[in-house]
């Protein structure tokens, strides 16, 4: 028996992972090939991959990724842009925080997807919608999440930095930031993940482009094999960009794992 | 005998009550006269006030009331005249121990050619050569703070201040902290204010030890202490150390006794 907390090696970690998948598909495959589940509702794994094929071979699947990992990068970029240097002067400066804070904390809630038919009207179908949405989703969590960590900076970080001669604006460039960038880096990785949750919302309505909108497609259609092709491109996807950031900010911010 | 440099004048401070308690009145009216190159200790037990006198030298917190001056000026806030070492591990954990040196210089705007020469002999003087491009984490704890002692006396302040700064530390790291300390203030001469509740070491590295009592915080007695320099660990074994730690542990028993009733 494992004892708790015990760690597990390399090898061992990377082999059960993958066995959680094999199990999951080998599941799915009894269920469908085995007929316990009608095939209208749920495809068999093999005809979804065939599905798959079909849809990059044929129907320009692969340019709808494109379109859709852009939207996600674009709209994202633009919230980050804005976002981390307001939740950096958030953490900083109390004045600023209490300024901004309970608004931010209230715009947080608001979903992103209820404000798809309003900004339709507002920017119509085309693509400042789509990253609109995105933005929305994304620039209330990151300031809010940017202004907590950086509030929660070491004091005596900071103090000793004012006894070395620091000024006030030095200990935000050069402690508060460094000492922050890679939690900012962790939550940008966080939100990103969230980011496509919207921009499929945002494509599944007043959309002619992009994963979302192939999956309404096939929903007209029955092509389940095909949805569901399109939802594990969206997490395969995930996986992908979640393990390139992991790996940069394991290469820039060597110190802390020094 | 050189002139003052550092005047605490009447300095007191107040906490307020939390919660709607009494206030905890830290540190009476003290007031306290630093020669230049001294090596002042101030020794007491815990919650006698000591940090917050320090740190209200270093400008990390306010008096109540009363003044601090340093050569002659108010001290408002904190600033690079007066270097400053904590008993927690202060260095920047992303930069170098090299970098960690570097920093006040920087905020300084000094040029690099000149920067590189001062870090190289603090590197040296505080024996931390081929660590230079280590981070602090991959350092022991004394290594630390030697860095930290490095980086602080790099800024060339008036006035040292260290608060307990090898209390962390295993008992044989923080007695040869202690001779690294004292060596580099035989040979340099700064003015040092220690703090510490270890009567040995308070012994061992002041020129004065000042005793202080239990809450609320006052000077108790201030001692001179004319052992030769250069001093040497062996000294903790001689009768007039012997005397002098019975002296103070006698003046401080009392002051814990006091204390542990007061909590």
């Amino acid at each position: 028996m494992p004892r708790p907390l015990e760690p597990v090696g390399q090898s061992t970690r990377i082999t059960l992972g993958i066995s959680f998948f094999v199990l999951f598909f080998a599941a799915w495959a009894f269920a469908t090939l085995g007929g316990f589940v009608s095939r209208t509702f749920l495809a068999d794994p093999i005809t979804m991959l065939q599905d798959g094929w079909l849809l990059l071979t044929r129907f320009g699947f692969l340019s709808d990724i494109g379109i859709t990992v852009w939207r996600v990068v674009g709209g994202f970029i633009m919230a980050a842009i804005i976002a981390v240097p307001l939740g950096i002067l958030m953490g900083a400066y109390k004045s600023f925080e209490a300024f901004l804070e309970p608004f931010v904390s209230f715009a947080r809630y608001l979903p992103a997807s209820a404000f798809v038919p309003l900004l339709i009207l507002w920017a119509g179908i085309g693509e400042m919608q789509k990253l609109l949405v995105i933005f929305i989703g994304s620039v209330f969590q990151i300031i809010l999440m940017v202004a907590v960590a950086v509030g929660n900076t070491r004091r005596d970080l900071v103090e000793a930095a004012y006894t070395l001669g620091s000024s006030d604006q030095g200990v935000v460039k050069r402690v508060l930031i460094p000492a922050n960038a890679p939690e900012i880096a962790e939550i940008l990785r966080l939100v990103l993940g969230w980011a496509w949750t919207y921009v499929i919302v945002a494509e599944l309505i007043g959309s002619s482009s992009g994963i979302g909108h192939m999956i309404i497609d096939s929903q007209a259609l029955m092509a389940t094999g095909q949805m569901i092709f399109g939802i594990i491109v969206i997490g395969v996807i995930g996986l992908i960009s979640d393990f390139l950031f992991k790996a940069v900010n394991r290469k820039i911010f060597a110190w802390r794992l020094a | 005998m050189t002139g003052t440099i550092l005047q605490i004048e009447n300095v007191s401070r107040v906490f307020p009550g939390i919660r709607g308690g009494a206030p905890v009145r830290a540190l009476e009216p003290t007031s306290l006269q630093v020669a230049q190159n001294d090596f002042i200790t101030i020794l007491g037990p815990s919650g006698c006030g000591k940090s917050t006198l320090l740190r209200i030298v270093a400008g990390l917190d306010r008096p109540s009331g009363g003044r601090v001056l340093l050569n002659g000026r108010e001290i408002k806030g904190p600033g690079a005249d007066r270097g400053m070492v904590f008993q927690s591990y202060t260095l920047f954990p992303w930069l170098t121990i090299a970098e960690n040196i570097e920093y006040g210089l920087r905020e300084k705007g000094m040029a690099k050619s000149q920067r590189r020469d001062i870090v190289a002999s603090y590197t040296e003087k505080v024996g931390l050569r081929g660590f230079e491009n280590h981070y602090p984490k991959q350092l022991s704890g004394g290594m630390q703070q030697r860095t930290a002692i490095a980086r602080a006396l790099a800024n060339d302040p008036e006035i040292l201040l260290l608060d307990e700064p090898f209390g962390a530390l295993d008992n044989q790291t923080r007695g040869l902290m202690q001779e690294l300390l004292l060596g580099i203030w035989e040979r340099e001469r700064k003015t040092v204010l220690f703090v510490t509740h270890d009567i040995e070491e308070a012994i061992f590295l002041a020129s004065r030890v000042i005793v202080m009592s239990a809450r609320p915080g006052r000077i108790k007695a201030d001692i001179p202490v004319d052992l030769p320099h250069p001093r040497h660990y062996t000294m903790k074994t001689t009768p007039e150390f012997s005397s002098l730690k019975a002296e103070l542990t006698e003046e401080i028993r009392h002051e814990a006794i006091e204390a542990d009733v007061a909590h």
